[in-house]
C-alpha cells in the first residue's frame, strides 16, 4: 500500500540459496516498494518479511549484515572521489575492505584511472559504476537485492554487473533485481514476479 | 560499531571540508546578527553589557539552527541514508557520529568566536570564559535537540519552517539555563549550579537524542 492506492497483495515467495528472482512490472507498478519492504525500509500493511524463519524486524541488524540493497538512488557522495565512496559506503554497512581491494574492484568495473576524481565530474552510468563496485567487494554478503542495476550502464558493464550476479549465485547466495531490458542471468532457479494491475 | 563510528564522523568532516559554503553559513550568519544589536540598539554600554549574553546565546541558537536543515537532507536525497538504515550498525550511532561531525564544523565554531563577538558588547574578561564555557555545554545539547527536529522533517515541503516551530521550543530550557549561567556571573554569583544543570541537559540530550532521530528517520525514509 502506497497512501490509499494498493499496489499488490498476496505475494508469496520464497528463496533458497543459488535463486534468482527477477521482478518485473510497468513504471509504477511497485517493484521498488517490494524490494524496499524486503531490505525492511518499508513496512508492509499485511504480512511478514522472513530470513532463515525469523521476522526481519526481530532480526534487524542482524539481517542488514547479510544484505547488500544497491537501490535507484546511487548513494554516492558527488564530492568525495569513486575510492573514497567505495571503501566509506563499505564500511558503512559493516564490511571492511582495504585500499588495494578496493582500488582492484574500481578497477574490475572499468573505473581504472577514475578513482581519485570526485565523482561529481563523472558521467552517469560511470556513478553507477561506483555504487556497483560494491559488488566486488561483497561477494561474502548472502543476499543481493539491486534496483535496476543495469539502468545507464554500457553493454560491457552490463556484461560484466551480471557476470557478477552469476558468479554470486554459483557460490550460493541469492538475488533480488528489477530490471526493464531483458538480460539472460543463469541461475540453477529463477522465478519472476510480474506486478501490474489485477487480472482476474 | 566503533568503526563505523569513526567512519561516518569521517566521512561528514571530509564533506564539511569540501563544501565550505555550507560551514561558513552558519558562522556568517552568526557574526552578522551578533553584530547587527550594537549597531541597532546603539552605543550605550551599561545596556550593551546587560544585553550582550542573552544576544549571543539567541544568536548561537538561531545559528545551529539554520544549518540543521541540512543534517540529514543531502543523505536522503543521494540515497546514502537508506544505506545507513541498513547498516551493521545500530542507526542511533549513527545519527549520533552525525551529529557529532555536524556540531565540530557548526557549533564548535560558534563556541571559538564567541569571545571575539563578546567584545563588541564590552563584556568583562572574567564573563568571556564563563561565556565561552556555557555555549560549550549547551550547543552539542541545541544539535541532539535540533536532530530530533531534523530527522521528523526530512523531506517535507517547507520542512525548514516547521523545523523551527518543533524544535525553537525545546530550545528554551537550554538558553534559559546557558543565559542565566552568564547573567549570574557578571552579578558575582556562584555558577556551578547553572554548569551543573547545562550539563545535565547535555547528557540527557546525548543519551536519548539519538534515538529519538533514529526512530523518526525510519519513520520519514517509509
Amino acid at each position: 500500500m502506497r497512501g490509499r492506492r494498493r499496489l499488490f497483495s498476496g505475494l508469496n515467495f520464497a528463496l533458497n540459496s543459488g535463486d534468482l528472482l527477477r521482478v518485473t512490472g510497468a513504471n509504477g507498478s511497485g517493484k521498488t516498494s517490494l524490494l524496499r519492504i524486503l531490505c525492511g525500509l518499508l513496512s508492509p500493511v499485511q504480512g511478514k518479511v522472513r530470513w532463515h524463519g525469523g521476522d526481519i524486524w526481530s532480526l534487524r541488524e542482524e539481517y542488514w549484515q547479510q544484505l547488500l540493497y544497491i537501490g535507484h538512488a546511487h548513494a554516492v557522495k558527488a564530492e568525495l572521489t569513486a575510492l573514497e565512496n567505495l571503501i566509506i559506503s563499505c564500511t558503512l554497512v559493516g564490511v571492511t575492505v582495504s585500499r588495494q581491494q578496493a582500488l582492484e574492484a574500481l578497477c574490475r568495473h572499468g573505473l581504472a584511472g577514475y578513482d581519485a576524481l570526485p565523482v561529481k565530474i563523472l558521467s552517469r552510468g560511470q556513478q553507477r559504476r561506483v555504487a556497483l563496485a560494491r559488488l566486488a567487494v561483497s561477494e561474502k554478503i548472502p543476499l543481493w537485492v539491486l534496483d535496476e542495476p543495469f539502468e545507464a550502464l554500457d553493454a560491457d558493464a552490463v556484461d560484466f554487473v551480471r557476470q557478477s550476479i552469476e558468479q554470486h549465485l554459483a557460490q550460493g547466495g541469492a538475488a533480488v533485481l528489477t530490471t526493464h531490458q531483458d538480460i539472460r542471468i543463469e541461475s540453477r532457479h529463477a522465478q519472476c514476479i510480474r506486478l501490474g494491475p489485477r487480472t482476474n | 560499531m566503533f568503526t563505523v563510528l569513526r567512519c561516518v564522523i569521517y566521512r561528514d568532516l571530509l564533506l564539511a571540508g569540501r563544501k565550505w559554503s555550507d560551514v561558513l553559513t552558519a558562522l556568517i550568519f552568526f557574526v552578522i546578527v551578533v553584530s547587527l544589536f550594537p549597531l541597532g540598539v546603539g552605543p550605550e554600554p551599561g545596556l550593551l553589557r546587560t544585553i550582550g549574553p542573552g544576544v549571543i546565546w539567541v544568536a548561537a541558537l538561531l545559528a545551529s539552527m539554520l544549518s540543521l536543515t541540512r543534517l540529514f537532507s543531502a543523505d536522503f536525497a543521494d540515497g546514502t541514508l537508506e544505506q545507513m538504515l541498513l547498516s551493521a550498525a545500530p542507526l542511533g550511532v549513527i545519527v549520533a557520529a552525525k551529529v557529532f561531525a555536524h556540531w565540530l564544523v557548526t557549533g564548535l565554531l560558534l563556541v571559538l568566536i564567541a569571545p571575539l563577538l563578546a567584545l563588541q558588547f564590552d563584556l568583562p574578561q572574567n564573563l568571556l570564559a564563563t561565556l565561552t564555557l556555557s555555549l560549550l555545554l549547551g550547543t552539542p545539547a541545541l544539535s541532539m535537540i535540533g536532530a530530533i527536529g531534523a530527522a521528523l522533517t526530512l523531506g517535507l515541503r517547507g520542512g525548514g519552517a516547521l523545523l523551527s516551530l518543533l524544535v525553537l521550543p525545546l530550545y528554551v530550557p537550554v538558553l534559559i539555563i546557558g543565559a542565566g549561567t552568564v547573567e549570574r556571573a557578571a552579578a558575582g554569583l556562584g555558577t556551578e549550579a547553572h554548569f551543573l544543570l547545562l550539563a545535565a541537559l547535555f547528557l540527557v540530550a546525548a543519551t536519548f537524542a539519538p534515538w529519538a532521530a533514529a526512530v523518526a528517520l525510519r519513520i520519514s525514509v517509509e
